[in-house]
C-alpha cells in the first residue's frame, strides 16, 4: 500500500520533470527564431494585435477599479492615523511594484495565454502545423516565435497601462470622493516612488511574467494532444499553470528586489 | 502578407499608449526629477555613529530637501562612517562651517541629514567636507545614559 | 520495377509506433511520372507511410530514399529543401484558418521565394485556375465546403511546382460530385505537370480508376501489387474481398472471439 503511494508520487514527479524538460528544450528551439522575425516585423505586429490591443480593454477597466478600490479602503485605515496625506504614495507604490505586474499577468493568462495555447492546439489538431512542415516551413518559427515575441512586448506595456490608470483611478477617488488634496497626492508620491527601487523592477517583473505566461501558453497548445479534449486541457493547463507560475515567480522576484536593503 | 491598415494603427496607439502610460509613472509618479538634476556637487561628512541612515536618505536645511545621500562608507583609520551626499546645484550657498547632523523624521520616521549654515562668507564645493557632526542619536544609548546620570545623582 | 525510374524507393521499412509494429519489412516502389496507389484497410499506417517518405517520422530500420537521398540521414536544412519539392494534401485540407484562400495559396510562395506581389498573385490565380476555385478567392477557409477546401489545398500543395504530390485520403468524406472533381483533377495534375503522385486510400473504386500501380497493404506487409487490371483478374482471395468490398472472406466479419453459443449459455459470464 505503502509502496503504491510512494510509486505514484514518484511517477507524478517524474511526469513533471518530464514536462519541465520539455517546454525548455521547446523554448530552445523557439528562442532562435526571436531575430529572424526582425525582418519580418509584421509578423509580430499581428500578433501583438490579438494579443495585447484585444487584452486592453479588460486590463484597463481592472486597473481603474482596483485603483480606486485601493483608494477608498487605504484611506479608511490612514485616516485613523491621520496619515491621509500619504494616500497617494501608498496606492502607487502598491500598483506599481506588485498589483501593476501581478493583476495583469494573471489577467493576460486568462485572455490572451488560453486564447494562444487554443489557437496552436487548434492548428496542431487540424494538422495545419504538420502541414507547415510539409511545406518546409518551420512552426517553431513562423508560429510559435512571433506569438512569443508578441507577448513579451505586450504585457509589460499593459502592467504599465495598469498602474497608471489604477493611479489615476485612486487620484479621482482620493480628490474627487475623500477630499485628499490633489497637490499632496502627486507630490508625497513622487517624493516616495523611486524611479530605479520602484518603478523599474516593476517593470522587470512584468517583463519576466511576460515571458513565462506566453512561453507556458504556447508550449501547452504546441504539447496539446490533437483531438477537442486535448485543446480544452491545453487551456485549462495555461491558466492554471501560469497563474501558479505568475504568484510564485513574483515572491520570489519580490525576496529578491526588495529583501535586502531598506 | 497583406496587413491592413486599420490593425497597424491599432497597434501603434496600443505601443504608444504603453509608453505613455510609462512615461506617466516615470514623470508624474516617481522621483525622475531627482535623478534628472544629477549635476549637482558632492559633499562629505565624518559621523561617529550614523544609526539607520540608508543610501538615498533626504538631506535637509531647514526642512527642505536639497539632496540625497549617494554613498555610505566606513574608514578603517578614523572607525568614522564616512557619508557622501550629493546636493542639486542650485543650493551652492552652503557655509564652509556648515555643520550636519542625523535626525529621524517624526518618533518613528526615516533617518535624513539636517543640515545647519554656519556663519563663513567661503562656501562648500564640489569634494569637501563638513567638520561639524553630531551622530544618530541611538535610544539604547540615550537610555543607558540617563540611568547613569540618574544612579550618579542618587550616589550624591 | 527497381530499375532507376524510381522516384521512391523504400527497402525493408520497419516501423512501430508506442509498441504496435505497423510496418514489418515492407518494399514499395513509386515509378517517377505515375499514379501510385497504396491501399489497405483502416488502421493499417497508411498515412504513417507518407510521414515517413516526407520524414516526419523516422523508421525503427530499413530505408526511404527520395529521389537518391536517404530520407532519414538528412540534416534538417537538407530535409526543408526536399519537402520544397514535394507537396501533401492532408485529409482535412489543413488549410491555415486565419488566412483566405488566396493568403493559403500564396502562403509557400510567400515562405520560400523573393517574387514580388504582382508575381505572386499571378501565380496564385493560375494555380486556383487549375482547381476551378478563382472566384473563390477571398473566402475563408471556413466558408469553404469540404470539397473545396481540399482543392484549394490541392492549390496550394502545387504551388511551388513540386517534383511529387502526396494524396492522404484525397476521397474520404466526399458526395459523388466532388469526388468526381477530384478524381479528374488528380490524373490531370499528374499528366499536366509531369509530377509523381502517390494516393494512400481505401476507396477502392476511385483510385483504381486513376492509379497506374497498385500496392496492397495489411497488417503491416505489403500483399499484393501490380497494375489495377492484374490484381483484378490474379488476386488472392484477400485481394477481391478488398477490391470489390465483400464483407465477409478472408478478413472476417467478426472480431475474435469465443463461440458465440458458448458465450451465451456461460453462467454470469457478463459483468
Amino acid at each position: 500500500m505503502i509502496a503504491l503511494t510512494l510509486q505514484r508520487m514518484g511517477r507524478w514527479a517524474l511526469e513533471r520533470l518530464e514536462r519541465l524538460g520539455r517546454s525548455n528544450l521547446f523554448l530552445l528551439h523557439v528562442v532562435p527564431g526571436l531575430p529572424g522575425l526582425l525582418a519580418r516585423p509584421g509578423l509580430v505586429v499581428q500578433q501583438t494585435f490579438a494579443i495585447g490591443v484585444l487584452s486592453l480593454p479588460i486590463v484597463v477597466v481592472a486597473g481603474l477599479f482596483v485603483g480606486m478600490v485601493l483608494a477608498l479602503q487605504l484611506y479608511n485605515t490612514m485616516v485613523d492615523f491621520g496619515a491621509e496625506q500619504s494616500l497617494g504614495p501608498v496606492v502607487a507604490l502598491s500598483l506599481v511594484r506588485e498589483l501593476g505586474p501581478v493583476v495583469t499577468a494573471l489577467l493576460f493568462a486568462g485572455r490572451a495565454g488560453s486564447a494562444l495555447a487554443a489557437e496552436i492546439g487548434l492548428m496542431k489538431a487540424t494538422e495545419q502545423l504538420s502541414s507547415m512542415e510539409m511545406m518546409a516551413v518551420d512552426p517553431l518559427r513562423r508560429i510559435v516565435a512571433p506569438r512569443l515575441a508578441g507577448g513579451i512586448i505586450s504585457l509589460p506595456l499593459l502592467s504599465a497601462i495598469f498602474s497608471a490608470v489604477g493611479i489615476s483611478g485612486g487620484f479621482l477617488v482620493a480628490t474627487g470622493l475623500l477630499g485628499v488634496d490633489s497637490n499632496a497626492y502627486w507630490s508625497q508620491m513622487r517624493a516616495n516612488v523611486d524611479l530605479f527601487d520602484d518603478l523599474a523592477n516593476g517593470v522587470i517583473k512584468s517583463v519576466v511574467f511576460g515571458v513565462v505566461v506566453t512561453w507556458i501558453a504556447v508550449f501547452e497548445g504546441y504539447d496539446a494532444a490533437p483531438t477537442s479534449e486535448g485543446v480544452a486541457r491545453a487551456t485549462t493547463r495555461t491558466v492554471v499553470n501560469s497563474s501558479l507560475a505568475v504568484l510564485g515567480l513574483d515572491f520570489i522576484l519580490t525576496a529578491l528586489m526588495f529583501g535586502d536593503d531598506t | 502578407m497583406r496587413q491592413s491598415r486599420a490593425l497597424e494603427i491599432w497597434v501603434g496607439a496600443f505601443v504608444a499608449a504603453g509608453l505613455a502610460a510609462l512615461l506617466m509613472l516615470a514623470m508624474k509618479v516617481s522621483n525622475i526629477t531627482s535623478y534628472a538634476q544629477g549635476d549637482g556637487y558632492r559633499i562629505s561628512a565624518a559621523f561617529e555613529n550614523i544609526g539607520g541612515l540608508t543610501v538615498r536618505a533626504p538631506v535637509r536645511i531647514a526642512g527642505v530637501r536639497i539632496g540625497r545621500v549617494s554613498d555610505i562608507q566606513y574608514d578603517s583609520e578614523s572607525f568614522q562612517a564616512v557619508v557622501t551626499m550629493r546636493i542639486d546645484s542650485r543650493y551652492d550657498f552652503l557655509p564652509a562651517d556648515t555643520s550636519a547632523s542625523i535626525l529621524t523624521d517624526g518618533l518613528l520616521g526615516e533617518n535624513y541629514i539636517g543640515l545647519e549654515p554656519g556663519g563663513e562668507e567661503e562656501t562648500l564645493g564640489d569634494g569637501d567636507r563638513i567638520e561639524i557632526t553630531q551622530s544618530a542619536l541611538v535610544l539604547e544609548k540615550l537610555i543607558g545614559q540617563f540611568l547613569f546620570s540618574r544612579s550618579q545623582g542618587d550616589d550624591q | 520495377m527497381a530499375d532507376g525510374s524510381s522516384l521512391v524507393e523504400i527497402r525493408g521499412l520497419r516501423f512501430a509506433y508506442s509498441g504496435r509494429t505497423i510496418f514489418d519489412g515492407i518494399d514499395i516502389d513509386i515509378r517517377r511520372g505515375g499514379v501510385t496507389a497504396i491501399m489497405g484497410p483502416s488502421g493499417t499506417g497508411k498515412t504513417t507511410l507518407l510521414r515517413l517518405i516526407g520524414g516526419q517520422e523516422q523508421p525503427a530500420s530499413g530505408s526511404v530514399r527520395v529521389d537518391g537521398m536517404e530520407v532519414s540521414r538528412l540534416s534538417r536544412r537538407q530535409l526543408y529543401e526536399l519537402r520544397k519539392r514535394m507537396g501533401m494534401l492532408f485529409q482535412s485540407g489543413a488549410l491555415l484558418t486565419d488566412l483566405s484562400v488566396f493568403d493559403n495559396v500564396a502562403f509557400p510562395l510567400r515562405e520560400h521565394t523573393r517574387l514580388p506581389e504582382e508575381m505572386i498573385r499571378d501565380l496564385v490565380l493560375i494555380k486556383l485556375q487549375a482547381v476551378g476555385l478563382r472566384g473563390a478567392r477571398d473566402l475563408m477557409p471556413a466558408a469553404l465546403s469540404g470539397g473545396m477546401a481540399r482543392r484549394v489545398a490541392l492549390a496550394r500543395a502545387i504551388a511551388l511546382d513540386p517534383m511529387v504530390i502526396m494524396y492522404d485520403e484525397p476521397f474520404s468524406g466526399q458526395d459523388p460530385i466532388s469526388m468526381g472533381v477530384l478524381v479528374k483533377l488528380i490524373r490531370e495534375i499528374n499528366d499536366a505537370l509531369g509530377m509523381t503522385t502517390i494516393i494512400v486510400s481505401h476507396d477502392v473504386h476511385e483510385t483504381a480508376a486513376i492509379a497506374d500501380y497498385l500496392y496492397l497493404l495489411s497488417e503491416g506487409r505489403v500483399v499484393e501489387h501490380g497494375t489495377p487490371d492484374e490484381l483484378q483478374r490474379a488476386g488472392s482471395r484477400w485481394t477481391r474481398q478488398f477490391l470489390n468490398g465483400l464483407p465477409d472472406g478472408p478478413v472476417p466479419f467478426h472480431y475474435p472471439a469465443p463461440e458465440f453459443g458458448v458465450e451465451l449459455l456461460e453462467p454470469g459470464s457478463s459483468r
